[in-house]
């Protein structure tokens, strides 16, 4: 029985794995952890800011048990209304998808330019960008549906592919820092979107303040049945998954990494670090572009001034997710059922969606501070997971 | 030997660049005659008030004839562009490029008052106090990054304070608490900052970012809870107008400069006080040498970390005056998202003035001047659109980092983790 050999092979092998398993529990333990530490410090910040809490609280002395039950009390009809809205039935299920949609493609956008060593700040502004051009195709076409709703996406994708790609034509040509780039061009982006919203050409006849034409109902995004969630939640699905092909699985995506690794390394082996740039960048920003168009084509329908709001989400999506398609995904999953359920809390235990807010920007700051949550929750460092700097120096 | 090869590239590109500009200046003068000189009807005038409301000395407004004063700066660009081509300005060309768009604005100006008045002295004075939080803002910025900390969290540091200094405003029934609480809050958000990215080594950016979405979100969600329930913790007051005896009866620059509330004289003081302390004094060259260099200011036993936390904090405090500027000297009152995007200009004059308190101030007054600019022409009812002016701050931001106009060079270190070996 010569059977027993083979068992000494995977115990040479043997060594490794429980390193690495443990590399992927961490990989997960660090985004739960965060998560979990900022919705407790949420729950921190309810109680404090709510009056009679609070109250309660400058009572402690008399009554300990008083405060504290009220302030369980309000915490967990807070968090218990939130899941209910984001997941409780369908109708919440199908809001949270919705919500959802511009945020993976948002993020995606941000994690694709991080994969090629570059900070996209700019997803607000590419966001604009694509929708002054998905929405003239939307309005002012008349197509069949199979051909202006493609053509309308592509259009944003276009739209805001041409304003990432300036920050990428700059970072190229000049050097330019492209954190500082994108900020200004999303400013840029901004007072353009309020002059064209007021011209005729977007403006809505007998409208005098400044909102866009409605889009025509063959460039919408269909729902499904009677719930809000409509195709876009697939177009998200299925870009993410063109994202994650086009990174691991083609030529365009291993120059994107090895750029993104080490500029230097990667222009010694005979890749375009230039084109590279502009590329990622114009990608970066086609993506945000759809997010735009995604959110124009399926929900509002129309446009008026002001920042969606989805620029400062998305690099907290990129993070959170690691940079991985997937992990985006997931982490906008998460985003969008909050954004989903914030109502619900608000209604049900009168605390202000903006909390949402907050505990959007604890999680980013606990995910970015691994070394934190090791320290809070006293976890040894075992794997050399940490999160490496991602920005350069503004000089480079 | 490389800087003796890299030097004639580097020359052709400056006669190169000097063409251009020479172009620039001329181009310019003839936009300036085309529009403004004779898009003047002539025999018009263009009246410039010059008296503020609080002004002793009453002076005549200023009438000029618009077509032939308009023509005049002009003919100045053309002249400038003239000079450029032939002879050269050489190092000065930047400050004759400040000169010639100058003229152009001031063409502009006349034409746009064409058979109308303008208060230039109201609007000198809007471009001051519109320029107070971003020259602040902008020196915070600096602040920490000559020490090689990335701060663009400047817009959430002064939203805080903003509405730290609101609601403790009220509550204490003082402006003086509210301004002290809102300067310890940007500072405490400084010192978050710093503990994120020198303790932690969390991406500078990203920690930056952290905090502009905790701002927001935070006294978003508080105005909301706490401000919408009890208006009366959301009217702090403002400081006084304090007119400096004698200077502020100074004609023009008497009221612009010397009847102001505390935070013009404190910005004031502050470009000033840094700009000293960051070129003449040994704690500024340790700055200094801990934004360029770390390793060799450690080498030399300057505490690397502990000026950047001390920096990073100091220019938190900054960017609270910024935003206790919008509560306690500005509106009076705390509204959601009141610093619009203001911190984001602040970076943008700290660029555009490179990494300079003069400089940044500088900056601030053409993007005060900008925004003030965009509201008297809606006065005027020009037909031009204000969007366009909003978004000039942000478009010579680009250029500059481009290096179309100049060069911004940032601290070598900047953005970077020193990791003491």
């Amino acid at each position: 029985m010569k059977t027993e050999t083979p068992p000494a092979e995977p115990q040479e092998i043997e060594p490794p794995r429980p390193r690495s398993r443990s590399i992927a529990v961490e990989a997960l333990l660090i985004p739960l952890l965060a998560l979990f530490s900022a919705l407790v410090v949420g729950g921190i910040v309810m109680i404090f800011t709510d009056p009679e809490v609070a109250r309660a609280w400058a009572s402690v002395g008399r009554n300990p048990g008083n405060a504290i039950s009220m302030s369980w009390d309000l915490v967990s009809s807070a968090y218990g209304a939130l899941f209910e809205g984001a997941f409780g039935n369908p109708t919440a299920l199908s809001e949270t998808l919705l919500a959802s949609t511009p945020l993976i493609l948002a993020g995606l956008s941000v994690a694709l330019a991080f994969r090629a060593g570059l900070f996209n700040i700019g997803a607000e502004g590419q966001i604009i960008g694509g929708m002054l051009t998905s929405s003239w195709v939307a309005f002012t076409l008349d197509l069949p549906l199979v051909i202006h709703l493609p053509i309308a996406l592509i259009a944003g994708f276009l739209g805001g592919a041409f304003w990432g790609s300036i920050a990428g034509f700059l970072k190229a040509r000049t050097g330019a820092h492209e954190v500082i780039t994108t900020i200004m061009l999303n400013f840029i982006a901004l007072n353009l979107l309020t002059f064209f919203l007021k011209t005729p050409i977007y403006q809505r006849p007998g409208r005098t303040d400044p909102l866009s034409k409605e889009v025509a109902e063959s460039a919408r995004l269909p729902s499904f049945g009677d719930y809000r969630v409509n195709w876009g939640i697939v177009l998200a699905l299925l870009t993410a998954f063109v994202v994650w092909y086009l990174l691991f699985r083609t030529t365009i995506g291993f120059r994107f990494r090895a750029v993104g690794a080490n500029p230097k390394a990667a222009a010694y082996a005979g890749m375009s670090v230039a084109g590279t740039y502009i590329l990622a960048m114009a990608l970066a920003g086609g993506l945000s572009g759809l997010a735009g168009t995604a959110n124009l084509l399926g929900v509002v329908y129309s446009m008026s001034p002001g920042f969606l709001g989805y620029g400062f989400d998305a690099i907290a999506l990129a993070l959170l997710g690691r940079t991985h398609p997937l992990g985006v995904v997931l982490a906008a999953l998460l985003f969008g059922a909050l954004r989903a359920g914030a109502l619900q809390m608000q209604g049900t235990a009168g605390v202000g969606t903006d909390i949402i807010v907050v505990i959007q920007a604890l999680i980013i700051m606990f995910v970015a501070a691994p070394a934190l949550v090791r320290e809070i929750y006293r976890i040894r460092a075992r794997s050399a997971i940490e999160t490496d700097a991602i920005t350069k120096s503004w000089a480079s | 030997m490389s800087t003796i090869a890299a030097a004639p590239a580097t020359s052709r590109v400056s006669i190169r660049r000097a063409r251009v500009l020479g172009i620039v200046f001329m181009a310019l003068g003839f936009a300036a005659a085309w529009w403004f000189g004779f898009g003047s009807e002539s025999g018009l005038d263009s009246t410039f008030g010059l008296n503020s409301r609080s002004s002793e000395v009453d002076l005549p407004p200023l009438a000029l004839p618009s077509r032939e004063t308009a023509l005049l700066l002009a003919a100045i660009c053309v002249f400038l562009g003239a000079i450029q081509l032939t002879r050269g300005f050489g190092k000065q060309a930047n400050l004759i490029l400040g000169v010639a768009v100058g003229c152009f604005i001031l063409a502009f100006l006349v034409w746009a008052a064409r058979d109308d008045s303008l208060n230039m002295v109201g609007m000198l004075q809007s471009t001051l106090l519109r320029s107070v939080p971003i020259t602040l803002g902008a020196l915070s910025g600096l602040l920490c990054e000559r020490s090689g900390v990335i701060n663009i969290a400047i817009e959430g540091m002064m939203l805080t304070a903003a509405f730290m200094g609101a609601i403790v405003g009220s509550a204490a029934g003082s402006t003086w608490v509210g301004l002290i609480l809102a300067v310890l809050a940007g500072g405490l958000l400084g010192a978050l900052l710093a503990v994120l990215s020198i303790r932690y080594r969390v991406d500078q950016i990203v920690g930056g970012t952290v905090i502009n979405i905790l701002a927001l979100g935070l006294t978003s969600y508080l105005s909301a809870q706490i401000l919408a329930r009890y208006q009366n913790l959301n009217s702090p007051g403002r400081f006084p107008v304090i007119e400096i005896p004698l200077l502020s009866d100074i004609p023009i620059i008497g009221p612009m400069l010397f009847a102001n509330n505390l935070f013009i004289y404190l910005m004031f003081i502050l470009v000033i006080g840094i700009n000293i302390a960051l070129f003449r004094s040994r704690w500024g060259l340790r700055v200094r040498a801990v934004g360029e260099h770390p390793k060799a200011a450690d080498t030399v036993g300057i505490k690397v970390l502990g000026v950047r936390y001390r920096n990073v904090i100091l220019g938190g405090m900054v960017a609270g005056l910024a935003g206790a500027y919008f509560t306690l000297g500005s509106v009076g009152r705390f509204d959601e998202n009141m610093t619009g995007g203001r911190g984001f200009i602040a970076l943008a004059a700290m660029i555009f003035g490179r990494w300079n308190p003069i400089g940044a101030f500088g900056a601030a007054l053409v993007f005060g001047f900008a925004d003030s600019l965009q509201n008297t022409l809606a006065i005027l009812q020009v037909p031009i659109a204000s969007e366009f002016l909003l978004m000039a701050p942000y478009i010579a931001t680009i250029l500059v980092v481009a290096g179309v106009v100049g060069r911004a060079r940032p601290p070598a270190a900047d953005g970077q983790l020193y990791i003491k070996e």
